[in-house]
């Protein structure tokens, strides 16, 4: 499938002399939840701000449905919603009269049915007629996000959506964006809550010090390197790790009541079968098992890690 | 052309004229009206007639000149300072809109309301003075070229300035003087000869005298300096604007 919106090669030096992006390329598929994870200052903003037209690209070239951003940016940036990372907006004007304003600024006709549509989704339309200064701090952002929606964009953008939002508000934001998913919007997310990109995301993309690392289906991405722990919780302690036991990846723990198996959880399926016919042989009794699977952070993090 | 974009933008622009009637109406109808108290009453009334027209009716035009041209500055430099100052600007660098439509839409927007307000202050000073306008067309294509090519001035003052004082200081330290000492309150005739020759390097005194012209039939310098003057004035404007969003300066880093 033709990816929608394609980056190739794009490279972003700041005038400062920072080099914000270094040749990233980057594909994203039509109708997917994309979730860009990275730490501050990995270059997440500066990239969606040149696919969006706010930042100059360095060299690369991009293209939004097809459309390449500088030479066709009418018709790129007509694809696209931004709901950017600052609460931006005019704080005087009404919900209402901000939302139709940004529909105006893409060239389409006034539709009220629209507007109302976007508003009640977002449940913002009992505060249509109120000035934007007077709503909460999680009430602007979703009008950011109507804003981003009134011209009915194939793809969002957006950045860090639920940086300082309260946690019910973040819930009832990613219910949205599933809900726009399934209308077929192509969503593009960046965040550093690496749950949310766990809650959200189709497919991951990590980028670190304005390069790419890895982009992967994001359950491919938990198999992979996700690890799985297996802690025994001992009937007796153990001194040592017993030697018929050596073969095993085991680590005693808690005073030597609880035995640690560390395996890959895609590949050694069968090496649990082994390890416990091998503790029946060694004479080991066991009160409990339980069982854990690294999450997406600790991926993260060591993903960070190994390239620094 | 994004028609629906430039009249999207222009109405926001100017919805927040409406929004501050106090500051983008009353406040220049007072101030106009004190000057009118001041020179064409208490000052005025002692001055001789200037080219056979009243003193109260000839700083008329001095007047409107010297409101259009701060108002426009400020108008536009505030209209695009704000939005980058805030953030806003995003909305309008994402849109499918050209620069060219962007600089419509803004500088059109503080244009327009400049113009009104000098029409607001030619209204007042019939409430005081006798008034006569000998080419109202002209009056209307002057009083819109200067407030274009200041607003266009303004512009690119709201994308150089990066503090709210740097916003004042052009309007403030240069345009305010060079209006004052461009004959709104009185004719470069008046002047000795050395100053008068001075003068002619201040754009503002061709701007007043075009329009004093089109309102009395008599001007300080040629009518063509003065078209030649503005016009120039516009066209330098006009590639300064072009070259910003060539470059993206002080817009897209």
């Amino acid at each position: 499938m033709v990816p929608i919106i394609s980056i190739k090669n794009l490279t972003k030096t700041y005038a400062s002399g920072f080099q914000a992006l270094k040749g990233v390329n980057l594909d994203i598929r039509q109708g997917e939840i994309f979730a860009l994870l990275g730490p501050n200052g990995a270059g997440k903003t500066t990239l969606i701000g040149i696919v969006c037209g706010i930042v100059r690209p360095g060299e690369g070239s991009i293209t939004v449905g097809g459309h390449d951003i500088i030479r066709d940016y009418r018709a790129a940036r007509s694809l696209i919603g931004l709901v950017p990372q600052e609460l931006f907006t005019s704080y005087f004007e009404t919900v209402s009269a901000n939302v139709a304003m940004s529909r105006g600024l893409f060239g389409l006709a006034p539709d009220p049915a629209r507007i109302e549509k976007v508003l009640k989704d977002l449940s913002l339309w009992d505060k249509k007629d109120s000035p934007v200064m007077t709503l909460s701090g999680g009430m602007k952002r979703r009008v950011l996000i109507a804003k981003a929606l009134a011209h009915e964009p194939k793809i969002l953008f957006l950045d860090e959506p639920t940086a300082g939002v309260d946690v019910e508000l973040r819930r009832d934001m990613w219910s949205q964006v599933r809900r726009l998913r399934d209308e077929g919007v192509t969503i593009i997310l960046t965040t550093h809550y690496i749950e949310e990109a766990e809650e959200m995301a189709d497919r991951i993309g990590i980028i670190s010090k304005g390069e790419i690392i890895l982009t992967e289906d994001k359950a491919e991405l938990m198999r992979k390197l996700g690890r799985k722990e297996m802690t025994l919780h001992l009937k007796d302690a153990l001194a040592t790790v017993p030697a018929p036991l050596a073969g095993h990846r085991l680590a005693l723990a808690n005073g030597g009541r609880e035995l640690v198996f560390t395996y890959d959880s895609a590949t050694e399926r069968d090496g649990i079968a082994a390890l416990f016919g091998d503790l029946a042989a060694a004479g080991i009794l066991l009160k409990d098992v339980h069982t854990r699977q690294s999450s997406l952070e600790e991926i993260f993090v060591g993903l960070l890690k190994e390239r620094s | 052309m994004n028609i629906e974009a430039i009249r999207t933008l222009y109405r926001f622009e100017m919805a927040r004229t409406l929004r501050t009637p106090t500051q983008s109406i009353v406040s220049p109808v007072i101030s106009t009206s004190l000057y009118f108290v001041v020179f064409g009453s208490a000052i005025g009334s002692r001055i001789q007639e200037i080219g056979g027209v009243n003193y109260g009716s000839f700083i008329v035009p001095g007047l409107i000149m010297l409101s259009l041209l701060t108002q426009s500055i400020s108008n536009a430099a505030f209209g695009i300072y704000m939005p980058r100052f805030s953030g806003t600007i995003y909305e309008v660098l994402s849109a499918p809109i050209s620069s060219l439509e962007a600089v419509i839409a803004y500088v059109g927007a503080a244009a327009s309301k400049s113009v009104m307000l000098g029409l607001v202050i030619l209204v007042t000073s019939l409430l005081f003075v006798p008034m006569t306008i000998v080419h109202p067309f002209w009056m209307v294509v002057f009083i819109v070229l200067s407030a274009f090519t200041f607003s266009l001035l303004g512009f690119i003052i709201g994308i150089w300035a990066e503090s709210w004082e740097r916003l004042e200081l052009v309007p403030q330290l240069v345009v305010t003087p060079l209006t004052f000492l461009g004959g709104s309150f009185y004719s470069i005739d008046m002047l000795p000869p050395f100053w008068q020759k001075v003068s002619l390097f201040n754009p503002v005194v061709y701007l007043i005298s075009c329009l004093r012209w089109s309102f009395f039939g008599k001007a300080d310098v040629s009518i063509a300096a003065s078209l030649a003057v503005i016009v120039a004035f516009l066209a330098v404007c006009l590639g300064v604007v072009a070259w910003i969003f060539r470059t993206g300066y002080r817009l897209k880093n």
